[in-house]
């Protein structure tokens, strides 16, 4: 590999980390972590023309539109001017895999070195691919990354129902803006009371469940694909405020999900492929205790009743393996089928399947998979989207219009 | 009385249409109208006619097309989706339909009916159909009409790229520039629509029973109803072509107001559509020109690169004729000896490019001054070789040569050089007064030229008059920078938010210019381009493209006056720098009299290729024979001896299962011959026959292979090798195995000298794929476990539990290990004849190139014959994967962690070090994880000084670009 900026120990202080605005909800909860601990960080917010128009001129333009994004914010945000270029650092995260992923963050280092050479690129994973840079991911900054990604899925999903419904525009807005605050302010303080998991969820799950609701039928519509098409508005032309303009609820599956089926990735490949080691085995210990944390989690939603709790993810498994095997990990993987079923098993029949133009694995596992699912269930109604920054506004919810039209029938 | 009505408005991508129904649903007035994209104007103006015959009727009302989203979201209006408003027609009218075919302006859709309601429509990538017709018929110079009249006169099928509008160009184009009858294209233009449908659109359901078709294409095209209704297996009965098919989706849409309460009087809906406000959604840049002085200035600046003319009728002395026969133009220039115009020409070749010409050099006989001896000819472009037989042309360039030359003449310092043509761009940089590397535009990404005529066209303009327009708009639209499809629709959603003609004629400039820099050339900021940079080609005598290109790049250019003509500048130059006889071989005066071709097609029969040939017979024996991919069917019988890894390694894959076989097999098993197994064929034989199966694998790829399985195949994006998978893998079942095995491999041969050994997710996953969609496989006849063959415990384990029911246990670790001694000796094997090849060129003096690529690429009809067109250029042909174990790893700037991409990586790094040798990369169209690689074997190949050359290949089987590629690499490699 050819050397690289690295991000050292006396950066901490005085440079200003950026990060691409993937989850607008969890990505602000995980910068209230470091900023605990020190780090500055800003989450970019910048979404004009331009950052499509930095990343076609940044990366190969046969590159996946997620990696064409990320780095057109990144260009664009430092070529605005607002930034002091030597005090500056980017952060990207970083899954391993035989998805061209893997190697955003590489292409972000090329565009970068090309441009502004003394910029670092930091790798958050959690997987050991980077061991040079002064980000350290300790055990604690981990937990704290876990329960961030619980109480950020918890908010997106209470959020999303309750804006869809609410009776008085804005109210689920402002208990948003409330609890992330409040879940910001305690990393804040090093306060070890992000661990509550059961008083923190409840309070949040009540604190929406007091929005007023109107009891209109709304048609349900399931998010699944690719991860940051699926998640970023940026993305995704702000996919959920349009099919909540459409009178319909947006259903999002929850990032731990993502995260569980990459932890559950490694320990199934050992199994598979007969090469358990060291590293497998501490994964399958780390799913187990995140497992059990999700099974909680779905206790306390359970229990509370206003909101739809996540999918079991032993569940998911099960249900994925009537359709692929779990050895298809690259990408999203098995996860999108799994993911489809348990939606359209939930009787959320109508899905939305996001994913950048020429995805390699969305071929099969999205594209490939859909006839099987529809076999399966004959109600389903799903609709692959395409997002490529040529793809027009008007083509993708003409599709997603006709998929709402199949809905209504 | 007043009556209750319901109306309903079709706004579609060309056309509005307005059906009123009554109260029991049946249609009491219809109309359907061009709208040429002044979409509220046309519907304020059928609703005003609407007014005059029912002044005092009042409707429910609803919108329904893919630009009347916008105008019913503003004027507050219903809106339906077209396919259900297009649904509700049909269970209304014709109830017993099993499936509807609608093809409109740009989209294609179908419903089924019976076995479970889907509505689908074609995907972002699909092409558009309607204006696919209409885009194929100005490339041929005619009307739609004329196309379906030639259509229904056709003897033969051409094989047409089907997925979009750029792909059946580039193979069309060929076709006409090869003199094929314009009957037969016609034909095989529908015939390509037909496959896309059912293709793009089934998508593994079949299309069968009652079927509706519906749109203004099929119902106006005759040749387009004949090729649907033979494709499918249709008789009379079962292809229903309603008479009311163009304003059927209004009817729909009218249907569905019907269902509302709402009533409106005809003037309350004129009121509120000629109030729709457009949204303020697009993005605009900022203008051209900022004042008319700066305009002036542009237009000074660019005078002072004009060429002096002679007089055709008075000069006397030597003169020298250069031609570009272009995809779509023709272009003529006669020069003297200080380089002075005598003549020139350009225009559209009308798809007829030998006739054009041809009457050309009749219109200079007849002019010139007698005492004119014209001393020498040359030929560039795509119509070289027929121009040259045809017309007996001195010599023929490759055009970048042609380019260059003219570009130098303006420019002696000239370091970067970008044409812009009709079908192409074409760009290079100058090092040394040597062409040192060459960017051509990929088949996507063809928005050239005629893009914008077609455009113009589509919207009333002649293609001046539009370009014009452009030069002062306030407000361009930023239009993005794809293929020419994406554009339609951003097109549309501009003209849907109110952009102006102006504006969007300025856009679209722009957007060639933004797909010229980032997409082609793919540069980060100007000085990479160059100093001295010379733009050229039809596309630039367009001052708003011309505009938008110094804009873009912050910088002057020098764009010559003769910009159109330069290639047949260049190519009179060089006929003047090269010339040796007399006079030239020019036909003359009096045969050009007598001139006249008649032309034909035959199927060569040299080897299985079976290249589609076009006889094109000039009389008096002389004949040139195009389509061919080798020599053999040239008319040229000497045999090709130069070597050649491709064929080598194809065919010892391909006899694999001719070595040996069990005499009492347990059992058959079949291995499709396409993507992985093109390298582990002979572990997976070997393996098999020891446990005592019969090997059976498919048969060879063809064309023929694709259409078999392209039914099952479920997303058309996918690159093409993996495409053709679907096809062996009923060609298998057609044979009768027992099982079929095939294996998902997360990870490939771990090689050492690399991240990790992944293969790519296609490679690594498809039998799931195939497995989900084809409805033929199952668990038993189809087995598809996981391996990982670099843990040979793994392996024995699956395979026990894969074949448990033949009772094999203990015969399996032997068997593997076989297997194992198998792939050795077959990789060593391949490493070898390398090293042979290498040695007999170096013998020969040849230079060799390695074409590098993935192992799936040595087919035929993935590589369409690339290697064959090196060979015959004099070079030998090698593979990556023979000598990538002969050198290390470079230092790489991203993760290089699959198998066969690694592999890239060390054949380059080893190229770079071999004086003779250089490298080619083959990419298949789609393949998402070149888009790493290529960047990064072009790295290391340049900074040692290399040239690098990607051909991209789909199914199109068009050699057009990879020969100009090809061509201009042997002319570097010449001059270096």
């Amino acid at each position: 590999m050819s050397e690289y900026a690295k991000f050292t120990e006396d950066m901490i202080k005085t440079h200003t980390i950026l990060v691409p605005n993937m989850l607008p909800i969890h990505f602000k909860l995980i910068i209230s972590i470091f900023e605990a601990e020190g780090y500055k960080m800003e989450l970019l917010q910048n979404s004009s023309r331009s950052v499509v128009d930095e990343g076609l001129k940044n990366v190969h333009n046969d590159v996946c539109y997620p990696a064409l994004l990320v780095i057109g914010q990144f260009m664009d945000a430092l070529k605005s001017g607002k930034y002091d270029l030597d005090k500056i650092a980017l952060m990207i995260t970083q899954t391993g895999g035989g998805c061209r992923a893997s190697n955003y963050i590489h292409l972000l280092r090329k565009a970068v070195k090309k441009n502004y050479p003394q910029i670092p690129v930091i790798s958050l994973n959690f997987s050991g691919l980077e061991h040079d840079s002064a980000l350290k991911i300790t055990p604690v900054i981990f937990l704290k990354l876990f329960y961030a990604v619980i109480y950020g899925d918890l908010l997106m999903t209470c959020y999303n129902k309750c804006r869809t419904y609410e009776i008085n525009k804005g109210q689920a807005e402002k208990v948003l803006n409330k609890w992330q605050k409040r879940i910001g302010n305690i990393y804040r303080k090093k306060s070890n009371f992000y661990l509550k998991l059961e008083k923190i969820s409840s309070d949040i799950l009540n604190d929406f469940a007091k929005i007023p609701l109107s009891c209109e039928k709304k048609i349900r519509v399931g998010i699944v694909g690719e991860i940051y098409v699926k998640y970023s508005p940026l993305a995704n032309n702000h996919l959920e405020d349009f099919l909540i303009s459409e009178g319909c609820e947006p259903v999002v599956p929850s990032l731990l999900e993502f995260i569980m089926y990459c932890a559950s990735g490694t320990f199934n490949d050992a199994k598979i492929y007969d090469n358990a080691n060291t590293k497998s085995h501490l994964y399958r210990l780390a799913y187990e205790i995140i497992y059990h944390q999700q099974k909680k989690l779905i206790s306390i939603m359970k229990k509370q009743g206003s909101f739809e709790p996540f999918h079991d993810f032993e569940h998911l498994r099960k249900l994925a393996d009537k359709y692929i095997n779990q050895g298809v990990v690259m990408g999203e993987g098995w996860l999108i089928p799994a993911e489809m079923a348990a939606l359209v098993q939930s009787g959320i029949e109508n899905i939305i399947c996001t994913q950048p133009f020429g995805c390699l694995p969305n071929h099969i596992v999205a594209k490939g998979m859909s006839r099987a699912i529809k076999q399966d269930n004959p109600n389903a109604n799903i609709v692959a989207i395409d997002y490529d920054p040529g793809a027009t506004r008007v083509n993708q919810e003409n599709r997603i219009k006709l998929m709402l039209a199949n809905a209504r029938r | 009385m007043s009556k209750k009505l319901s109306l309903g408005i079709d706004v579609g991508s060309t056309t509005v249409k307005t059906v009123i129904s009554d109260s029991d649903g049946n249609i009491i007035y219809a109309k359907y109208q061009r709208h040429l994209s002044k979409v509220k104007e046309t519907v304020t103006d059928q609703l005003k006619i609407i007014q005059a015959d029912y002044p005092d009727d009042i409707f429910t009302v609803c919108i329904t097309g893919s630009a009347g989203l916008g105008l019913a979201n503003s004027a507050e209006l219903p809106f339906v989706q077209e396919v259900h408003a297009a649904f509700l027609a049909v269970k209304k009218k014709y109830p017993d339909v099993d499936s509807v075919i609608e093809l409109g302006g740009e989209d294609a859709k179908i419903i089924f009916l019976t076995g479970g309601v889907e509505q689908r429509m074609n995907g972002s990538c699909a092409g558009g159909t309607g204006a696919f017709i209409d885009q194929m018929a100005t490339l041929l110079g005619i009307t739609t009409d004329e196309l379906d009249n030639l259509s229904l006169r056709s003897q033969k099928i051409y094989p047409i790229a089907s997925r979009c509008g750029v792909f059946a160009k580039s193979d069309i184009q060929p076709l006409l520039n090869q003199g094929a009858r314009r009957e037969d294209i016609a034909a095989s233009i529908f015939q390509a629509v037909v496959d896309q449908t059912v293709s793009g659109l089934a998508q593994g359901r079949s299309i069968e029973g009652k079927i509706l078709f519906l749109g203004g294409p099929l119902f106006f095209l005759k040749g387009l109803k004949n090729a649907f209704v033979v494709t499918l297996g249709l008789d009379e009965e079962n292809a229903i072509f309603p008479e009311e098919a163009p304003v059927f989706v209004a009817y729909g849409c009218s249907l569905y107001a019907s269902t509302s309460d709402d009533y409106f009087r005809i003037d309350e809906i004129i009121n509120k559509v000629s109030k729709a406000r457009a949204s303020d959604g697009i993005i605009t840049g900022k203008p051209l020109f900022a004042s008319q002085a700066e305009y002036d200035e542009f237009i000074d600046r660019h005078k002072k690169y004009d060429l002096a003319y002679a007089d055709i009728h008075k000069y006397k002395g030597n003169a020298y004729l250069g031609i570009d026969a272009g995809s779509t133009t023709t272009k003529l220039v006669l020069i003297t000896d200080d380089g002075k115009i005598l003549y020139h020409h350009y225009s559209s070749n009308m798809g007829q490019p030998l006739d054009k010409i041809a009457e050309q050099i009749k219109r200079i006989y007849n002019e010139m001054n007698p005492d004119i001896i014209i001393k020498g000819s040359a030929v560039t472009g795509y119509g070289e070789d027929l121009i040259k037989a045809g017309l007996s042309i001195d010599c023929g360039i490759v055009e970048t040569v042609a380019h260059f030359k003219a570009a130098s003449y303006f420019c002696p310092d000239v370091d970067f050089i970008i044409d812009i043509g009709g079908q192409d761009i074409k760009c290079f940089r100058i090092k040394n007064r040597n062409i040192d590397s060459i960017m051509l535009n990929e088949a996507c990404s063809s928005g050239c030229g005629s893009f914008i005529q077609t455009f113009a066209m589509a919207l009333g303009y002649d293609i001046s008059e539009f370009s014009q327009l452009g030069l002062f708009a306030q407000h361009p639209v930023d239009l993005g920078s794809r293929c020419t499809v994406f554009m339609n629709s951003s097109v549309k959603q501009a003209q849907k938010d109110g952009a102006t003609v102006e504006d969007i004629s300025a856009g679209l400039s722009m957007s060639i210019i933004k797909n010229a820099i980032y997409k082609v050339i793919r540069a980060n900021s100007p000085e990479e381009l160059g100093q001295n940079i010379v733009v050229q080609g039809g596309t630039f005598l367009n001052d708003a493209v011309l505009r938008s290109f110094e804009k873009e790049i912050g910088r002057n250019v020098i764009r010559p006056a003769i910009s159109g003509l330069m290639g047949a500048f260049g190519c009179a130059l060089y006929a003047k720098e090269k010339v040796t006889a007399e006079k030239s071989a020019l036909i003359s005066k009096e045969e050009l009299e007598t001139f006249s071709y008649t032309s034909r097609s035959a199927q060569c029969k040299g080897c299985t290729a079976h290249c589609q040939l076009n006889i094109i017979n000039f009389g008096k024996g002389r004949r040139f024979i195009s389509g061919n991919r080798c020599e053999k069917g040239g008319g040229i019988s000497s045999k090709n001896t130069i070597p050649n890894l491709y064929e080598y390694k194809y065919n010892s894959i391909v006899n694999i299962v001719k070595t040996h076989q069990p005499k009492r097999p347990v059992g058959t098993v079949g291995f499709p011959l396409a993507l992985g197994f093109y390298e582990q064929l002979p572990f997976w034989h070997m393996l098999f026959t020891e446990l005592g199966f019969r090997v059976v694998v498919s048969d060879e790829s063809s064309r023929g292979m694709y259409y078999l399985g392209q039914h099952t195949i479920p997303s058309d994006t996918v690159c093409y090798p993996a495409k053709i998978t679907h096809g062996h893998i009923e060609n298998l079942l057609n044979k009768n195995v027992d099982f079929i095995f095939y294996p998902c491999m997360s990870y490939n041969i771990d090689e050492g000298q690399s991240d990790n050994h992944f293969n790519c997710p296609v490679v690594a996953y498809y039998p799931e794929l195939l497995l989900a969609n084809n409805p033929r496989l199952n668990e038993r006849n189809f087995i598809h476990p996981y391996i990982d063959l670099n843990v040979k415990k793994n392996v024995i384990k699956v395979l026990k539990n894969s074949l448990k029911g033949y009772n094999l246990r203990c015969r399996i670790p032997d068997a593997l290990e076989k297997a194992y001694k198998a792939m050795e000796n077959y990789n060593s094997d391949i490493a070898r004849q390398a090293e042979n090849i290498i040695r007999q060129a170096r013998e020969e003096k040849r230079n060799i190139i390695v074409l590098a690529g993935r192992p799936y690429h040595i087919d035929k009809e993935i590589n369409h014959g690339i290697h064959k067109l090196i060979t015959s250029l004099g070079m030998a042909v090698i593979t990556e994967d023979s000598v990538s174990a002969l050198a290390r790893t470079p230092k790489l700037d991203v993760l290089n962690q699959w198998t066969y991409h690694s592999r890239l990586y060390r054949a380059a790094n080893y190229v770079t070090k071999q004086p003779d040798m250089q490298m080619i990369q083959l990419v298949s169209f789609g393949c998402g994880i070149d888009a790493v690689t290529g960047d990064e074997v072009r790295n290391i190949l340049e900074s040692h000084g290399k040239l690098y050359t990607q051909l991209k290949i789909d199914e199109i089987n068009n050699l057009g670009a990879a020969r100009i590629r090809l061509r201009s690499l042997v002319a570097a490699m010449e001059q270096k």
